[in-house]
């Protein structure tokens, strides 16, 4: 649907995606990576210096108000005025449109009658964000694009959105959105594009990209574990060989490698011989954002 | 939501486009209280200025028959420049352009809507502005509401595309500072309200050639002798299209 191919700008180069419909399409990156230049292109809102992009295959700089009333689109610092209220301003951009939603629907869906006498100006970040989401929905588009949409949002309105944006997904629209959230993307994204420097550099689906190891030592593996006991414990013969043992801080433990559901049972029972109970115990799968720590490094730019 | 979603995503048509973005735009201006004492308050007080003054004694009317017509241009400077371009830079920093450009408006449909409310806007002015000098014993000529009105239909397309200019290649904050002063500039020396031969020797040569000067000569020629002069047709001309060419040229869209 939307694909972006070759050269862009001197920031994103050697950049290639596919967005599908019916699907949630991340582009995942640290700040400055490119995320935002690469969707502005995909808008039209930036003219790319080369390569293509294909946008319900038209080209996007070229695009008439046939093709964009087919896209929404939700720019990273709103762009609504601040002088406007939220339900006016809705009406205004739906009557752009040939055949909008249902303005009251939408905005009772978001949550945007909690405040709809405030002027955009006082609105808070997530208030913001939910109406600039509203907006770029209000003309019923096929694809849509949502440059960081949970910058700012409580933990109440970011399940709000993302309940909102998975229903989208599931009746067909096709989703693209940056993040330099890795909990986004885990939760949201049916594909996953990790960009860095301004090209991709891994892209699957969330469980693809927790199965690879990108990291030249083969310690990330699936699992690891946490625990809290007593300082200076000597364990390592219990458990199978190829794992990594480290005690962070004192009394603080790690386990690392292809652990094993016997690996835990002998070490419980070596707790239990040793009337040993640890203060916490916590086992964790990969994260993606251990894939991405991997992929970019983990010193700040 | 799924009900809200339906397949059929399209545009509303170019003209309902456009009547919305202006009536949008239109109603914006006139609840701000600083674009409504530029676009009515501070004209209403340079007309009783001029009329309570003898300013413009001898210049062959009425004192407000001589002082209208300048204001009438000098409303047009104020909504289609000063008013207008304020409104546009801020918009453009708040990325309002950039949002409304990736909706069916598009940036074509953007210009047309803030041309829309300009037109609008400043015909409000011309009512207000014509029923207060009514009533200071202000008489045009019958015939010469066509051509004028025309006028400041030009006048207008100048400022705005002189306005717009400026909104797009400056900061909001250089554009408010560059619309005021020029405005304040303009509005006394720019041979807008006060004709240019009361003006100093110095600027009665250039105020001719200025978007002010020529609007102003050609509202009081159209008012007072029923005449269109020609040059100042073509300077206002002159200057839409380069004006309009460089906002082309160099506007920023964010």
């Amino acid at each position: 649907m939307a694909s972006l191919d070759g050269k862009m700008l001197r920031v994103v180069s050697g950049l290639s995606l596919v967005a599908e419909r019916g699907q949630v399409t991340a582009l995942l990156g640290a700040n400055g990576a490119g995320k935002t230049t690469t969707l502005e292109c995909a808008q039209g809102l930036q003219k790319r210096t080369g390569g293509t992009i294909s946008l319900l295959g038209a080209d996007p700089d070229t695009a008439g108000a046939d093709l964009r009333a087919r896209v929404g689109v939700m720019l990273q610092d709103g762009g609504l005025p601040p002088s406007a209220r939220p339900i006016p301003l809705l009406r205004h951009v739906a009557g752009m449109y040939r055949n909008p939603m249902d303005v009251d629907a939408l905005v009772e869906r978001l949550g945007i009658d909690q405040f709809s006498r405030t002027t955009v100006r006082r609105l808070s970040g997530g208030q913001k964000q939910r109406l600039a989401l509203a907006a770029a929905l209000v003309g019923n588009p096929e694809i849509l694009f949502l440059d960081e949409p949970s910058a700012g949002l409580d933990p109440q309105s970011r399940q709000m959105v993302f309940d909102l944006i998975a229903e989208l997904r599931d009746a067909g629209m096709g989703i693209v959105l940056t993040t330099h959230l890795m909990d986004d993307a885990e939760r949201l994204a049916d594909y996953v594009y990790i960009i860095d420097g301004g090209h991709n550099v891994v892209e699957g689906t969330v469980a693809e990209l927790l199965k690879h190891d990108h990291s030249s030592d083969t310690s990330m593996t699936d699992r690891t574990l946490y625990f809290d006991a007593p300082a200076g414990l000597d364990f390592a013969g219990v458990l199978g060989a190829g794992l990594q043992i480290t005690e962070t801080r004192s009394g603080s433990y790690t386990i690392s490698g292809e652990l094993t559901p016997n690996d835990l049972a002998a070490l419980t029972a070596w707790w239990a011989e040793r009337n040993i109970l640890p203060a916490s115990l916590r086992l964790e799968a990969r994260s993606l954002e251990d894939v991405f720590l991997d992929i970019s490094g983990r010193d700040l730019r | 939501m799924s009900k809200l979603l339906s397949p059929n995503a399209g545009p509303a048509s170019l003209p309902r486009r456009i009547i919305q973005q202006g009536r949008y735009e239109t109603i914006t201006m006139l609840r701000n209280g600083e674009q409504l004492i530029l676009a009515i308050v501070l004209p209403l007080m340079a007309l009783i200025g001029l009329v309570v003054t003898p300013m413009l004694d001898g210049m062959g009317g009425s004192r407000v028959d001589v002082a209208t017509p300048g204001i009438l241009a000098l409303c047009a400077m104020s909504t289609a420049f000063t008013g207008q371009g304020i409104a546009t830079g801020f918009d453009r920093r708040y990325g309002v352009l950039r949002f409304l450009s990736t909706t069916p408006l598009g940036r074509g449909g953007l210009i047309a809507g803030k041309i829309l409310a300009v037109l609008v806007v400043l015909f409000l002015q011309v009512l207000v502005v014509g029923a207060i000098a009514g009533l200071l014993g202000w008489q045009p000529r019958p015939e010469a509401w066509l051509p004028g009105l025309g006028l400041l239909v030009l006048g207008a397309a100048a400022f705005t595309a002189l306005g717009l200019l400026v909104a797009g290649t400056v900061r909001p904050e250089a554009t408010l500072a560059i619309t005021n002063l020029l405005w304040i500039l303009l509005g006394a020396l720019g041979g807008i309200v006060v004709p240019a031969e009361r003006l100093p020797a110095l600027a009665q040569g250039i105020v001719q050639f200025l978007p002010s000067g020529a609007l102003g000569e050609a509202l009081r020629d159209a008012f007072l002798l029923g005449a269109v002069p020609l040059p100042a047709v073509v300077i206002l001309l002159l200057w839409t299209v380069l004006a309009g060419a460089a906002a082309i040229r160099w506007f920023k869209w964010n």
